[in-house]
């Protein structure tokens, strides 16, 4: 059965359309206002709450809990002193990645080293088997822990109303205490929507407390609730993947194919083979040694004028979905296909077309043009696609 | 003489950054000449009240075109468009809301009238088929009537091959919003009166017109191809003001190599001794400044009667530019708020404001408000288009405070006393449109903190709108395509040779548009065989 989250005595009465849709069986509004733009405009322009609650989360604690995440991360976790979070994919020992979260470090508790390690797929077995050894204890702190994000250009601002101090200091992928209301919260600066924000961890009995107090804070800054179709597309302009969409998890894949290594999902700038040993570290060294994988994921600017032209040849006006499109598309060079289109959606803010695609190397260099299929009144055309560097959209403010 | 350019644009509206950035990235020396400290011209915003800012004329944006954004990059530069949705009617006593649900919004029609809401669909079908089959207008250069080059009209062959495909009720439609009023346009769909006036009002946008004068239907499609996300009829706001969408464009001209200079009036355009062809310009300064091209996008009289010496142009071009209409008929309320003012009669919540609101209970109201406005008169009760940026977009008030925009019409430049006496009529004026709003909104008064009012005769003074026409020139049937500006003139170029226009007086026409501004440096670009980018 679907349950809601510690926020849903307030979402539900917020979701106009009672349009839900489970994400970890918990329910999650796809949008609660009369259009999912609504709510990417409060995301780009003002400031917006989402429940991300039904992320899994672990508390790690222990003199070791950096030695797990180190032996699972591929990062080097080293560096993750407290108040840091890293952002990270981990790995099976075929160096094929099994999901990618955020790694908290929080503060130290006497000897013990305390970690919020999130996930959007369920990790506990994992983490406790690959404790063996370590002298650390995971917990599931899922429903114990609620998430809400605040994304925005005034996305600090209105936690800043709602705590009362300033967070002007806490850098990128930083975090720290605070009190919200006479509530103890945990505030990261992270986000899934690639602009400003935050995202706060609440204990889940106080959670609609909370949720008045960041609503009336943000009342005169206009923050208004987003759903996940409004998230759906804000990652895809920051050219986010997303698990079971862009990728599939390496627990979840059925045939060598479906497996990526973080190589192949854009993440290889993450990963440091230099420093220690990591779960699938050996298998992605004998990746990179065999020249890299074979295929890469990119980012697509398509072109809106050819789209034009196949509603035109259909005597139809064309027309923009407002949502992301997660069917995957094949795309072409050469009249060869070469890879999926695996997220598809318009931009409002750039005006253009833009797709995640996972394509055969020599075709991710920026600048290719290669040709997606397009499908119109279930006619099949073709368009041009531009590979082009991510994330498409990238506002200052996002790390000011 | 220091410089010499490859062109010099006069005015750094938004159509002349527009024409700067293309003409910047085909690699021409280009420099952009503003006479105000501010650029934007009427795509402006200010600050008028400490912590508020106003977009003081234009304060809608739906027109601009997706391709510019993307070829310039301007989301990169800082464009922002919010859309603004539904429109929200006041009456004594009751309402009509339609939102950006269709179904909710069918059944607040219903509410007035079962027929009419189906009605608002078959309409809204029209309409879009009548707006795909015109748009290309707007990305087209139109050809000159006198041309024998078979290309130049194949865009218009296309045009009349598609109309002979229309469904026959397709090409009547057609027909009917060439030819008919806005109000008996709609009164072939519609019977609820706040729905077809408040629908009317975007007939009369601009014009020296009232809903019930014949032509003014094809202006509810010129309104009603606004596209927003490639999508058809949708408005939207600019984050920060519409100042903002000229400091994007601006921004993109400059890193693709264009100057740009603010404080710097052009006196007037040099030519050479045969009068011919147009070698530079003269500032207000007195500084001379050499270039290839010369670009107006001021209005037509500016850039042929104040511009030039008399007597270089043709005396029969001359003349029809002196008959281009302008007839600005309508003006600006700007007012900050403490609070949000409250309707009498509302669905509860704030959502109902966050697009239009429309005072525009009657078509009786609406053509009485013309009445007024014909005799020389301000509308005592005039048609009123009110948005509340700050609902959407918080940086423009203050935390909890709000921006109120109020479009009014109509403001005839014209007075019976003459344009002068605006400003003695001003604050009556702006005080009949708080009045008015008030009678559906009693609290307005309490939550004003600051008013501006802009006339017709400060828009010709400050932003050198001639007439305070906010389109550079009446968007009237006969003042659009191949006869916009001037018939056998509409392709950008002048009687003086290297002296162009790139202007809203162009086609296709005002608004936010940008079309003019590209279209002209494209078809620049291409007499002088250069390279587009």
């Amino acid at each position: 059965m679907t349950v809601g989250t510690a926020f849903h005595p307030r979402t539900a009465a917020l979701n106009e359309h009672l349009q839900w849709r489970t994400w970890s069986g918990f329910f999650a509004a796809s949008a609660y206002h009369d259009s999912p733009v609504i709510e990417y405009n409060a995301i780009r322009e003002a400031a917006a709450l989402i429940d991300v609650s039904p992320l899994f989360k672990y508390e790690l604690r222990g003199p070791d809990a950096v030695r797990l995440v180190d032996r699972l991360i591929v990062r080097d976790a080293s560096k993750l002193v407290p108040g840091r979070v890293f952002y990270t994919p981990w790995c099976d020992e075929h160096g094929k990645v099994i999901d990618e979260g955020t790694i908290h470090r929080l503060e130290d508790e006497d000897e013990a080293q305390v970690i919020r390690w999130t996930a959007a797929d369920p990790q506990i077995r994992w983490l406790r088997m690959n404790a063996h050894g370590l002298d650390v204890t995971v917990r599931d702190a899922s429903e114990s822990v609620a998430a809400v994000a605040l994304q925005g250009p005034l996305g600090r601002t209105v936690p800043e109303a709602g705590t009362g101090v300033s967070f002007a200091d806490l850098g990128y992928f930083r975090r720290r205490r605070a009190t919200l209301a006479g509530i103890p919260v945990d505030v990261s600066r992270t986000g899934y929507t690639g602009d400003l924000g935050y995202e706060l961890w609440i204990p889940s009995e106080r959670a609609v407390e909370a949720w008045d107090a960041l609503v009336a804070a943000g009342e005169p800054y206009r923050v208004r609730p987003a759903g996940m179709l409004a998230l759906d597309l804000v990652r895809l302009e920051a050219g986010l993947v997303l698990i079971e969409v862009d990728y599939t998890s390496a627990v979840h894949s059925q045939i060598p194919s479906q497996a990526y290594s973080p190589y192949e999902i854009g993440l290889g700038r993450l990963v440091n083979l230099g420093s220690g040993d990591f779960v699938g570290r050996r298998a992605l060294v004998a990746e990179l040694a065999a020249g890299g994988p074979a295929r890469r994921l990119v980012g697509l600017e398509i072109e809106w004028p050819e789209i034009e032209a196949l509603f035109a040849a259909q005597g139809l006006a064309p027309s923009a979905p407002a949502i992301v499109s997660r069917v995957p598309v094949p795309i072409f060079a050469g009249g060869q296909q070469v890879g999926r289109v695996t997220s598809t959606g318009w931009s409002p803010i750039l005006k253009k077309m833009l797709g995640l695609a996972s394509v055969g190397f020599a075709h991710a260099r920026p600048g290719t043009r290669l040709a997606m299929e397009w499908t119109v009144e279930a006619r099949r055309g073709t368009v041009t696609a531009r590979v082009v560097d991510l994330p498409f959209f990238d506002p200052p403010r996002k790390r000011a | 003489m220091a410089q010499r350019y490859d062109a010099v644009i006069i005015g750094g509206g938004h159509n002349g950054l527009t024409t700067a950035a293309y003409l910047a990235r085909a690699g021409w020396k280009t420099l952009v000449l503003e006479k105000r400290n501010l650029l934007g011209g009427a795509t402006t915003s200010d600050e008028v009240v400490p912590g508020y800012t106003f977009s003081v004329l234009s304060y809608v944006v739906s027109l601009l075109r997706p391709e510019i954004i993307r070829e310039l990059e301007l989301a990169k530069h800082g464009l922002e468009i919010l859309p603004l949705d539904g429109t929200f009617t006041p009456l004594h006593g009751d309402y009509l809301w339609r939102r950006d649900d269709h179904a909710a919004t069918l059944r607040e029609i219903r509410r007035w009238s079962a027929t009419d809401a189906d009605a608002y669909e078959e309409y809204g079908q029209l309409m879009a088929e009548m707006a795909r089959f015109i748009k290309p207008i707007l990305g087209m250069v139109p050809p000159d009537p006198t041309s024998i080059d078979p290309r130049d009209w194949l865009g218009v062959v296309g045009l009349g091959r598609d109309f002979a495909r229309l469904p026959e009720r397709q090409q009547a439609a057609f027909i009917g919003l060439m030819t008919m009023s806005a109000a008996d346009f709609l009164d072939q769909w519609f019977e609820t009166e706040p729905l077809k006036a408040t629908m009317s009002a975007s007939g009369i946008i601009g014009t020296f017109l009232g809903v019930r004068s014949p032509g003014t239907a094809y202006v509810l499609l010129h309104h009603y191809m606004g596209e927003i996300d490639g999508a058809f009829r949708a408005w939207g706001l600019h984050r920060g003001g519409t100042g903002a969408i000229s400091a994007a464009i601006a921004s993109a001209a400059r890193a693709l190599g264009a100057e740009i200079r603010t404080g710097a009036g052009v006196s007037r355009v040099t030519l050479t001794l045969s009068g011919d062809r147009a070698t530079g310009v003269v500032l207000e300064s007195g500084e001379e400044i050499a270039a290839n091209v010369v670009i107006s996008s001021a209005d037509v009289r500016r850039t042929f009667l104040q511009l030039l010496e008399p007597r270089v142009l043709p005396a029969d071009f001359e003349a029809q530019v002196r008959r281009f209409k302008f007839r600005g008929s309508s003006g600006k309320v700007n007012l900050a708020l403490d609070a949000l003012p409250s309707f009498t009669t509302n669905p509860g919540g704030t959502e109902y404001l966050r697009g239009a609101v429309s005072i525009s209970p009657s078509l009786e109201h609406m053509e009485r408000a013309y009445d007024e406005a014909k005799y020389g008169r301000f509308s005592r009760r005039p048609y009123v288009d009110i948005v509340f940026p700050s609902l959407v977009d918080p940086s423009v008030a203050p935390p909890g405070k709000h921006v109120m925009s109020c479009f009014v019409q109509y403001a005839p430049y014209n007075l019976a006393e003459g344009p002068g006496d605006w400003d003695n009529q001003k604050e009556a004026f702006g005080n009949a449109v708080i009045d008015l709003v008030s009678e559906f909104a009693p609290n307005l008064r309490d939550v004003i903190v600051e008013k501006q009012v802009v006339s017709p005769l400060d828009m010709e003074r400050d932003w050198g709108l001639t007439e305070g026409n906010i389109f550079h020139g009446e968007l009237s049937l006969e003042q659009l395509f191949f006869s916009r500006p001037i018939p056998g003139w509409a392709r950008y170029r002048t009687p003086i040779r290297a002296y162009w226009m790139c202007g809203s007086s162009t086609h296709p026409g005002g608004g936010i548009m940008g079309s003019n501004g590209r279209l002209a440096a494209l078809e620049l670009l291409k007499a002088r065989k250069a390279k587009v980018a």
